[in-house]
């Protein structure tokens, strides 16, 4: 009945010069097919992974009805780790919710302090300065290219390549470095403020991001040349999870995922915040939407985000990174310690909160994982009367039974580890 | 620090003056059609529903809302997802807003085509006595599992679902709804309670009326409290699938 293609030929992606993999034609190459089991009397069995089992990558649990090996039916369960972090937006001020929203992606947590701090911006009509659109492109793809080599590592493991993990656990290390001396913080980096940052980069940050660049490219090279022509991660991930570019566009996947099967629609050139129009970069796509070409796109996802980040290091302006309005940002400590005015103004900002004028916006960014949407909408108070995340997880994670009804269970894992998803955002 | 004073002085004062008027058209009666910016989604709608569409805003600068009927919202979702001018075919989300004190609850539909390149929101309001919506699970499969949460978070049952349960919260969570402004933060019942009913949480609390469905069919051994199915919750009214 059920029939599994092993690609034995190696497919050989086309490279262009310097690596480069846009839009490469990624032609299947079927092997010779056979029959992998025969169905046994009929019987079906009902599994359950997780919610505590390492390559859910989370607490996420799947109830598998089993036909032998071949998934019939998969019930997804969610929730393990529901925080509300979204009725705790409506009891906190604008500033405070930006804690709330690293803990959500804490595999790219500047990301999400970026878009919740740019709807709260677009809200209030609040234009911050290019010094700071700047840092937040860094801070962004950045934490794309950190949030791949996490995806890239894990899936790898799931799929028995334990290589890479190490490579990229290694350059993940030093992002956490880059991130520490930032913002203070590892992973809950909490570094945007309405109308600014936290604080400017710290002297000799870029540098420290430049060595980290060039160390990176080759590290991604040696991962490329690891697994893209592996026969092993070849027979594990070709033809596995396909989702057609129809299916992928009703499911609303988004990001690589989407890109994958062949849908070109990336926010950061569809609706460009931040002057992204003016960066130069390519948007990967893929053509089959399995496992494979959402590997390929984030592969070159990364090499894409180290061009946005020499580019934007290029371009860095001086002048001051937050805005120049009182509304929104704390006078300095020294004219807060040395005149009244800036006293009672520091107060004020303070205990009272930034307000928003009455209204609401829904703003959406790029992020690693997809498109991440932020919805704020204000009674014109100091605290949100509802703040919503469209995460893309959220909605990712809603199409896996439709890719794997039919497959076999140890494509679960794969299929599963491909959607890069992460629970804290997903639970909420 | 004179400097510095003067400049932190006007801001104490912009302070005083409270928000930002950046928006200060979004808000109150909707004016009229012509002077807005246009929108072309929005103009055709109005062409070919006429009355359906209740109010047209703009916020934030480029954000278009137009209000529809609850009662026609799959129709004109559908025509704006199927006519080949506008084909609004990613549903980015779909959410619900609750502003408190007995207004209606607002479902929230924003909506992206790919091929057009337009953002449109799409809002229906629904009184708190009736909370029901029909779903648009067969217009984009997107809307299960945000229809689900909303239905979680707000009550808003919305009919023709295949499979409206809680997503995020237990199955067989009591309290309510929590993202409604009536539910206090730490919860409805006492911690005492919430203690309570944390420690006699028994093995069909773990599964979905469905999984136990499915169990039962394929003939598993099952302990019999779970092939009896989820117990609903004992606060009348608050249960599951309670509106």
């Amino acid at each position: 009945m059920l029939k599994r293609v092993v690609y034995n030929v190696l497919r050989n992606p086309e490279l262009a010069p310097g690596g480069s993999l846009v839009h490469a034609p990624v032609v299947p190459v079927q092997g010779e097919a056979y029959e992998v089991h025969e169905d046994i009397a009929g019987e079906h069995m009902l599994i359950n992974i997780g919610p505590q089992h390492p390559a859910t990558h989370g607490v996420l649990r799947l109830v598998l009805e089993l036909d032998g090996e071949t998934v019939v039916r998969c019930i997804p369960h969610i929730g393990y780790l529901h925080s509300s972090f979204e009725k705790l937006g409506e009891y906190r001020d604008w500033n405070q919710i930006v804690p709330l929203t690293d803990r959500m992606d804490y595999l790219a947590p500047l990301i999400y302090n970026c878009a919740y701090a740019m709807a709260v911006e677009k809200l209030m009509g609040i234009e911050v300065t290019e010094r700071c659109k700047v840092v937040r492109v860094i801070c962004m793809e950045m934490d794309r290219i950190f949030s791949h080599l996490l995806w890239l590592g894990t899936t790898a493991i799931d799929l028995g390549a334990f290589t890479v993990f190490l490579y990229t656990f290694q350059q993940r290390e030093k992002v956490y470095d880059l991130h520490e001396r930032f913002t203070g913080a590892r992973i809950t980096t909490s570094s945007t403020r309405i109308g600014g940052m936290m604080a400017d980069l710290p002297p000799g940050w870029i540098g420290q991001l430049q060595e980290f660049l060039d160390n990176f490219v080759p590290v991604l090279d040696e991962v490329e040349t690891l697994l893209t022509n592996n026969a092993i991660w070849i027979g594990r991930t070709q033809g596995v999870g396909e989702i057609s570019a129809a299916d992928a566009v009703n499911f609303g996947l988004s990001g690589p995922n989407l890109r994958a099967s062949g849908v070109d629609y990336d926010i950061r050139k569809d609706r460009p915040y931040y002057d992204y129009e003016t960066y130069d970069f390519d948007v990967p796509v893929g053509e089959h939407g399995d496992i494979y070409d959402r590997y390929l796109c984030r592969m070159e996802e990364m090499r894409q985000s180290v061009s946005l980040l020499r580019q934007a290091i290029e371009r860095l302006p001086g002048g001051p990174i937050n805005v120049d309005d009182p509304r929104v940002i704390l006078p300095t400590k020294t004219a807060a310690m040395n005149d009244m005015e800036s006293m009672i103004h520091h107060f004020k900002v303070v205990m009272e909160g930034v307000r928003a004028p009455v209204g609401e916006s829904w703003f959406s960014v790029e992020s690693s994982k997809g498109e991440l949407g932020m919805y704020v909408v204000s009674d014109g108070g100091a605290k949100p009367v509802r703040w919503r995340v469209r995460g893309p997880s959220f909605i990712n994670i809603a199409a896996l039974p439709h890719m794997i009804e039919g497959a076999l269970l140890s494509d679960v894992i794969a299929v599963n580890a491909s959607l890069d998803i992460v629970l804290g955002e997903i639970d909420r | 620090m004179t400097a510095g004073g003067d400049a932190f002085r006007q801001g104490a004062e912009g302070l005083e003056r409270g928000p930002l008027p950046s928006d200060a058209g979004g808000e109150g009666a909707a004016p009229p059609a012509g002077e807005l910016p246009p929108h072309p989604s929005v103009d055709a709608l109005r062409e070919e529903f006429g009355a359906g569409v209740l109010r047209h805003e703009l916020v934030a600068g480029d954000e278009h809302i137009v209000y529809v009927p609850p009662a026609h919202n799959v129709e004109v979702l559908t025509w704006l997802r199927d006519t080949p001018a506008h084909r609004y075919d990613f549903l980015q989300d779909l959410t619900a807003v609750d502003y408190g004190g007995g207004r209606p609850i607002q479902v929230v539909y924003q909506l992206w085509s790919i091929p057009n390149r337009l953002n449109l929101r799409v809002k229906c309001e629904l009184p708190l006595h009736a909370l029901e919506i029909e779903t648009v699970y067969y217009l984009w499969r997107a809307a299960d599992w945000l229809e689900r949460e909303v239905f979680d978070m707000f009550g808003v049952v919305f009919t023709g679902h295949p499979d409206l349960r809680r997503i995020l919260m237990p199955y067989n969570y009591a309290e309510g709804h929590p993202l409604r402004k009536d539910f206090p933060l730490r919860g409805r019942f006492s911690r005492a309670e919430q203690t309570r009913r944390a420690l006699s949480m028994k093995t069909e609390d773990h599964y979905s009326p469905q999984e136990l469905e499915l169990a039962h069919a394929l003939g598993q051994a099952l302990p019999e409290v779970m092939v009896e199915g989820p117990v609903q919750g004992d606060a009348p009214g608050i249960g599951i699938g309670a509106g």
